[in-house]
């Protein structure tokens, strides 16, 4: 059963969000790791690049495919997790820790409140699998 | 579990592809490739019958021996790449890919010229079982009275393994040592879980089963073709450096004329291997760039999780096919640098 914590946000694209302050930090969930596989490389944009609320801002590989990550806030990146370029399996290895992406600054922070629970992001992976 | 040539294959099992090809590398693998096509070539002609279907030279094998070849268009270029098995001079076996198996038996059984021969498709009645890695002889043998040190290279004998009458084949895709077993299709379950005890399935080094992706990134290290990425019917066998299946002193064959004449000019364009040398990661389908034209097509684009590089094949002009010679290629957007590199990229010590 993949790990879905309690005080995150969620999109319907597997990404979560932490929200602190003004920012939020990215990332991939566990359940979408595990979908993946080993992550091989991580792709990330720059500090400074903008994004629109459910743009692309990199991708994920594993050794069969690639994914796209989407922002589930717009705003402005703060930081990038720049470990990911050497060490790619922290996103397999902790998802919602040493895996995370991105921190951006939000452009509207009342954006994360239409994102998915935690609650509602697990009823929502269990219809996809079935 | 994904759809693959009309069957249903798991890409990867839970240990996951990278954990799977490293496996196969250092111990074993198993691979159920049961998917494979089997055509069943019977009768005083059967080796001038595939001798002029097939580029290799069938009139070399002895009974026991198999060889890789291919299926010939007029024109050179590749209707299928196969293994040719010979069990006696009037009985061969030829083994094609899952997605081609159909075409291949069209194009087997609407070549049959008035040759003394009987055809059979008979895919579904096998199972096939590719047990690979430096341990693959030791597990094997713990099945089999058979002597499996006896069977050279791309050799293969028939003998019980547990019981079942099988073809044990020394052949593989994945560059390790290792063997194919060929058995009743209704074995293969029994089969699969016998290898899979006798090889520790469930300890550390014990052996693992392989999906299709860890198939695949064995293969590319180890430099071989796929059918529909490196080969199919617009790339000749000069274009794809099978050269070597290319006998054009046998005699007449499909294809070999248009084989021989490109021999003589050149092709336009040829398949090399590549390394990335930026960050990046190749994938099939992109386009290959050179002082910003684009020349030519990624085949087979991917990590490879033993040598921990991003390798592949692609196709490029003749001209611009040079050992350490400086590609760009083109990944979602982002020109990649990467260098023509030898293949194969990963060659076992022995």
């Amino acid at each position: 059963m993949a790990n879905v914590p309690e005080d995150l946000h969620y999109s319907k694209d597997h990404e979560w969000v932490r929200v602190e302050g003004n920012e939020a930090i990215i990332g991939i969930t566990d359940y979408a790791q595990d979908s993946l596989g080993d992550v091989v490389y991580v792709e990330l944009p720059k500090p400074g690049d903008e994004f629109a609320t459910n743009e692309s801002f990199g991708s994920v590989e594993s050794v069969k495919a690639v994914s796209e990550v989407f922002t589930p806030v717009s705003g402005e990146v703060a930081m990038i997790n720049e470990s990911l370029a050497d060490e790619p399996e922290k996103v397999n290895s902790d998802p919602y820790g040493a895996g995370w992406m991105i921190r951006v600054r939000m452009a509207s922070p009342g954006e994360v409140d239409s994102l998915l629970t935690a609650a509602e992001y697990e009823d929502f992976t269990k219809a996809e699998k079935e | 579990m994904v759809e693959f040539g009309g069957w249903d294959m798991p890409v990867q099992y839970p240990s996951g592809t990278v954990e799977e090809h490293l496996r196969t590398r250092k111990h074993s693998g198993l691979f159920d490739v049961s998917h494979m096509g089997e055509i069943d070539v019977h009768g005083p002609d059967a080796i001038p019958f595939v001798n002029r279907l097939t580029s290799n030279d069938v009139t070399k094998l002895t009974d026991g021996q198999a060889q890789y070849s291919a299926l010939t268009t007029p024109a050179g270029t590749v209707v299928d790449d196969l293994l040719v098995y010979r069990f006696s001079a009037d009985h061969l076996l030829l083994v094609v890919n899952a997605g081609t198996t159909d075409k291949d038996w069209n194009w087997v059984s609407s070549h049959h010229a008035g040759e003394n021969v009987e055809l059979n498709n008979v895919s579904s009645e096998y199972c096939q079982l590719a047990l690979q890695g430096p341990e693959a002889l030791t597990i094997l043998q713990k099945l089999t009275d058979l002597n499996l040190t006896d069977i050279k290279y791309y050799h293969f004998t028939r003998g019980p393994v547990d019981g079942v009458q099988s073809i044990v084949s020394r052949t593989g895709y994945t560059g390790e040592d290792g063997f194919e077993v060929y058995a009743a299709a209704e074995q293969a379950e029994k089969l699969w879980n016998k290898l899979l005890d006798a090889g520790n399935f469930g300890s550390d080094s014990g052996v693992l089963p392989c999906g299709l992706a860890a198939r695949n990134t064995l293969r590319l290290e180890a430099g071989m073709s796929l059918y529909e990425h490196e080969i199919d019917e617009t790339t000749t066998l000069i274009e794809a450096n099978l050269g070597w299946i290319c006998k054009l002193d046998k005699g007449e064959f499909i294809g070999r004329d248009a084989l021989s004449k490109q021999k003589d000019s050149g092709p336009n364009k040829r398949l090399v291997g590549f390394e990335v040398v930026e960050r990046g990661i190749a994938r099939d389908g992109q386009d290959v760039v050179i002082d910003g034209q684009t020349v030519g097509r990624v085949t087979s684009g991917s990590p490879a999780p033993y040598l921990k590089k991003n390798i592949g094949f692609a196709y490029v002009p003749t001209e611009s096919a040079i050992l350490d010679g400086e590609i760009e290629i083109d990944v979602r957007g982002r020109l990649v640098k990467a260098k023509i590199v030898k293949t194969p990229f990963y060659k076992r010590s022995k």
